[in-house]
């Protein structure tokens, strides 16, 4: 950008809305200076967004149309502690978890671009290692629920839709943490045995590998905290 | 690191699209955002625990969880930063959800009128005495 003779020609580089509508128009690539793996990452991420929307306006809708009274997601995910009901602990715990697993991923991005091997590697496994976590407390949240009584038809509590909408949707986003801390593992070693400083290529690419994969890998992680922040508000809180 | 810089000129210099080092932004930001996840959070839990009802409840409820989202895509997922063709071709098109959500909450209360109209043993009783 500072190169003088550049400057005059980029001068009148358009801002705001015209700027979108001059990448579009333009030569060869939209995505202007973004490396290409980041526009698929997102691209994937939108469409998971609708098969997650899908799935919370379905829950939405059946619990709009019952006219049998909906469980109380306070009283039914509450924890015995010491004698005493603590409401939606296990789940607040969770969120902590996930919350702090994208606070150490979005660390891992930044010693990545500084290429710190030692620290990224750590952090993204101090990721995995949170994410595995939150896993480990789901199946406990299941197994609790399915000794309750709680089947996808049918539970001790009120409207038969809650199990179906409950496994489905937390079922689906705990496949999304799986995925991802076996994704978080396979870019962890990475890291740490060098391969993207050394711009080997990865598996079922020829393309180098970089710490651009980081950066993208953490656009999942993110993406699936995020999709919990809309569970926690819409199914445990609402 | 010189290599690396080294590297990076060499690139500016040969493309036009100039590729700014990646997403790099001070370690602070992250701490701060981290921090604010963690009060929002406790915030809306609080609004279980203290038995929060009706239209405050859902107002809390929606608030914190927008503005949690906000903050993970914008700063941690480094929208913020992105240009804006990205920005609006990811934004943009999940708002079209809105209409599946109005389509569904019409759906759900005409579903609920009829199962009240014609299951409902409490509608069904007054009309067999009757």
């Amino acid at each position: 950008m500072a190169n003088p003779a550049a400057g005059t020609a980029v001068s009148a580089e358009p801002q705001g809305l015209e700027s979108i509508v001059a990448d579009f128009s333009s030569d060869q690539r939209a995505f202007k200076g973004v490396p290409w793996g980041k526009p698929m990452m997102w691209i994937f991420l939108l469409s998971d967004t609708f098969i997650f929307g899908s799935f919370l306006i379905s829950y939405m809708t059946v619990r709009g149309s019952t006219t049998v009274p909906w469980p109380n997601p306070s009283v039914v995910f509450a924890l015995e502690i010491g004698g005493r009901s603590v409401p939606l602990l296990l789940i607040a715990i969770m969120t902590f978890v996930l919350i702090s697993s994208s606070g150490t991923m979005a660390l891992a991005v930044n010693y990545g671009y500084r290429k710190d091997r030692k620290t990224t590697f750590w952090l993204l496994l101090a990721t995995a290692l949170l994410g595995a976590t939150f896993v480990g407390m789901q199946a406990f949240e299941w197994t609790k629920l399915i000794l309750e009584g709680v089947r996808p038809w049918g539970n001790p509590w009120g409207a038969a839709q809650f199990g179906s909408a409950f496994f489905m949707i937390t079922g689906f986003h705990g496949t999304h943490v799986t995925i991802g801390v076996i994704f978080l593992i396979i870019v962890a070693t990475k890291v740490r045995r060098g391969d993207l400083d050394h711009q080997r290529p990865g598996f079922m690419t020829g393309r180098r590998g970089n710490y651009e994969i980081v950066e993208i890998m953490g656009l999942y992680w993110h993406f699936v905290d995020l999709v919990w922040v809309f569970i926690f508000a819409f199914f445990y809180l609402w | 690191m010189a290599h690396a810089s080294g590297h990076h000129m060499e690139h500016a210099a040969a493309a036009p699209i100039v590729h700014e080092k990646g997403q790099q932004h001070p370690l602070g930001i992250y701490f701060k955002i981290w921090g604010l996840l963690f009060v929002l959070s406790v915030a809306s839990y609080l609004v279980d625990y203290f038995h929060l009802q009706g239209m405050l409840r859902w107002s809390l409820i929606v608030i914190f969880m927008l503005l949690k989202a906000g903050l993970i895509v914008s700063v941690f997922m480094h929208m913020l930063w992105e240009r804006l063709a990205l920005v609006y071709v990811i934004v943009v098109p999940p708002l079209l959800l809105l209409v599946l959500m109005s389509i569904g909450a019409f759906e759900a209360s005409y579903t609920y009128l009829t199962r009240g109209e014609f299951f409902s043993p409490s509608v069904q009783a007054p009309e067999k005495a009757h």
